[in-house]
């Protein structure tokens, strides 16, 4: 791989696996239980918390010998809510009805515990260039357990992919449905998207035993 | 060639020994364990020679629900009868041997009934052999009363391949991802049922579920109802449906496959009680609890505080010792509530754990008329509570302890210096 170092290789792979901010530092848990009952709202919001993380990255890591220690939380917010209302403004623009499913999620964007953790961990000490795959990795990773929980949560809770009726109609009685399947109105309601990210944690822990923490 | 005179037994114990220490083992060795008693000793220490292991615990507790599950098969029977017949305009005397105690009602139970015991012992089991196999461990008792609950506290239509679902949901993640057996902090039955109402609502709930066959003739020309008393009380229907105190105690209504009759599971909790299985503490509590809360309502509706207009009218003012008899409160606290894993341990616990089963239980009754039945959010409910009711009850005893070991240091014997050292060491 001559575009990437391995170092540089490792940024970005290491957040979609091993080292996943979700199920395995177990950050940014609310969002992924709130909006991923539909797989197409899993997306936009894995999009966009990639722009903010990708981008807020960059910015903390070109200031960072000038922020002053002291208010660089303050910094970090402000940082990061300029880039979240820009992807909310966007949204209701461009995609009135999934920011309205969206909703308030968006704004909390400013909240999650990933972003303000990268900022923290990792843009306040490295060059603008690793930060940005440093927040592209953990965005990603962020996204890939979003948009998995999301196919599921969708395919067993309304039988549709991204609005898609992929099961067969359940009113009509076809495809599935006419030998009796139906819908797991369970999948729709939040704990259930907790109990999908369990089980993703369990099937990633038993498939890589190192992963499971002493206690 | 196979030795006939092998009995069944010798061939279980030879494959037993063949497969020893091998990754089927456990398999082999429950199969063995549940039909014949253990052959196995302790080798070493000094052991006290008990009869009441886990399998005949559960096995008392399934003794004390086979009363209930043939009551049910001839029940449902009757119920899909009297539906037939309450649609076509022919009124319907109840008669014990005349029109209940019939092959015709029995052969719906067996059909129908039947079917959901099997779905539900056999992938329960299943996956416990499974996880026990995995994760090489014995295969534990645990399930035999579970899968004998489950089929009678769902309603008796639910589709099988739902009930299968809900097991699986049930087994593996409110039991095996605790540990198993004695480590679940829910109850499993519970779970499965709290699984099936979340995720099929409208085969779980409403007026078509309870008895037999109404959901399949639902809209056409020859449909019946299937309403529980429960469900008309919700409605503000007192009126409508004509079902006798004795009807109730004795359990000819509609409702879950099992919990109708108060009688019977009456019969079964003294069984329990007095075989010093389940807690009566727990029952009694929990007894308690309900008739409060119906109190508690009849006052509020005595009061003049709810008029007739009001949606919880019906509710509240169904007398509160009714509520003991409709319903699947009853059976939840006779079979569910004194679950010895997830209930309450210590004795002063088991008042409180009860009592708020009781309660609980009748305020989502009236105040929730989406759930008309609320044990099971109730028993869950307290389930989550009990490990934290049991903390206080121990931290009050350390306490009181505490207090009497400070009055006793004071005593003139003892110096003044050595009681101040126990104190702080104490502290």
């Amino acid at each position: 791989m001559a575009l990437l170092s391995k170092k540089d290789t490792s940024l970005i792979l290491d957040p979609l696996a091993d080292n996943n901010p979700i199920t395995i530092q177990v950050l940014g848990i609310c969002s992924a239980l709130a909006i991923t009952a539909e797989l197409k709202a899993s997306i936009v919001m894995a999009i966009s918390v990639l722009f903010v993380m990708g981008l807020g990255n960059v910015v903390i890591a070109l200031m960072r010998n000038v922020i002053p220690s002291k208010i660089r939380i303050i910094v970090q917010l402000i940082v990061v809510a300029s880039l979240v209302i820009i992807v909310d403004q966007v949204l209701k623009a461009f995609a009135y009805e999934l920011s309205k499913t969206l909703s308030v999620f968006v704004g909390l964007i400013i909240t999650n515990c990933i972003i303000m953790g990268r900022f923290e961990a990792f843009a306040l000490g490295n060059g603008p260039y690793r930060s940005f795959l440093d927040g592209v990795g953990n965005a990603a990773g962020y996204g890939v357990i979003l948009i998995l929980v999301g196919f599921f949560r969708e395919l067993l809770g309304s039988g549709t992919l991204l609005g898609i009726p992929v099961l067969g109609d359940p009113i009509a009685k076809t495809g599935l449905y006419s030998i009796g399947y139906e819908n797991n109105g369970f999948m729709l309601l939040s704990p259930m998207a907790l109990i999908v990210v369990g089980i993703i944690i369990w099937v990633q822990r038993s498939r890589n035993r190192a992963l499971i923490e002493e206690n | 060639m196979r030795d006939k005179r092998l009995t069944f037994k010798k061939r279980l114990h030879i494959l037993k020994h063949r497969y020893r220490d091998k990754k089927m083992a456990p398999a082999f060795n429950a199969f063995h364990t549940f039909l014949y008693a253990p052959n196995e000793t302790t080798h070493s220490g000094s052991h006290v020679r008990a009869a009441d292991d886990l399998k005949r615990t559960m096995n008392t507790v399934i003794m004390a629900l086979i009363p209930v599950l043939l009551f049910s098969m001839f029940n449902a029977g009757y119920q899909h009868y009297a539906a037939i017949d309450a649609a076509n305009g022919i009124s319907r005397e109840l008669s014990l041997f005349g029109n209940f105690l019939t092959w015709d009602n029995f052969w719906i139970g067996i059909v129908h009934v039947l079917p959901l015991v099997i779905v539900s012992y056999g992938v329960g089991l299943l996956i416990e052999f499974i996880f026990a196999v995995i994760k090489g461990h014995e295969v534990e008792e645990g399930y035999l009363v579970t899968g004998m609950l489950v089929p009678l506290i769902v309603p008796i239509d639910t589709p099988l391949w739902m009930l299968a679902v809900a097991v699986a949901f049930g087994v593996v993640i409110g039991k095996e991802v605790f540990g198993g057996t004695g480590m679940n902090i829910l109850n499993p039955a519970l779970t499965i049922r709290a699984f099936l109402f979340f995720a099929y609502p409208t085969w779980m709930s409403g007026d078509k579920v309870w008895v037999q066959g109404a959901v399949e003739r639902a809209g056409g020309p020859d449909a019946i109802s299937g309403e529980t008393i429960l469900g008309y009380l919700a409605q503000n229907n007192a009126s409508e449906f004509e079902y006798s105190v004795s009807d109730m105690f004795f359990g000819f209504i509609p409702g879950s496959v099992g919990e109708t009759s108060a009688f019977l599971i009456l019969l079964g909790g003294l069984f329990l009680i007095f075989s010093k299985i389940a807690s009566w503490r727990i029952m009694v509590s929990a007894v308690i609890g309900a008739l409060v809360m119906g109190l508690i309502f009849n006052g509020v509706v005595d009061a003049g505080w709810i008029g007739e207009s009001s949606k919880f009218y019906g509710l509240m003012s169904f007398e509160f010792w009714k509520h003991l008899i409709v319903g699947g409160l009853a059976f939840g606290i006779v079979y569910m509530a004194t679950d010895p894993v997830t209930g309450s341990q210590t004795n002063r616990g088991k008042w409180f754990y009860g009592f708020f089963i009781g309660f609980i239980s009748v305020m989502i009754r009236v105040f929730n008329p989406a759930y008309p039945e609320g044990v099971f959010l109730a028993i869950l409910l307290m389930n989550v509570f009990a490990p934290t009711i049991d903390h206080y009850v121990v931290r009050g005893n350390v306490n009181r302890r505490l207090k009497r070991f400070k009055n006793a240091t004071v005593h003139p014997k003892t110096t003044e210096g050595e009681g101040a050292k126990l104190q702080v060491e104490t502290v």
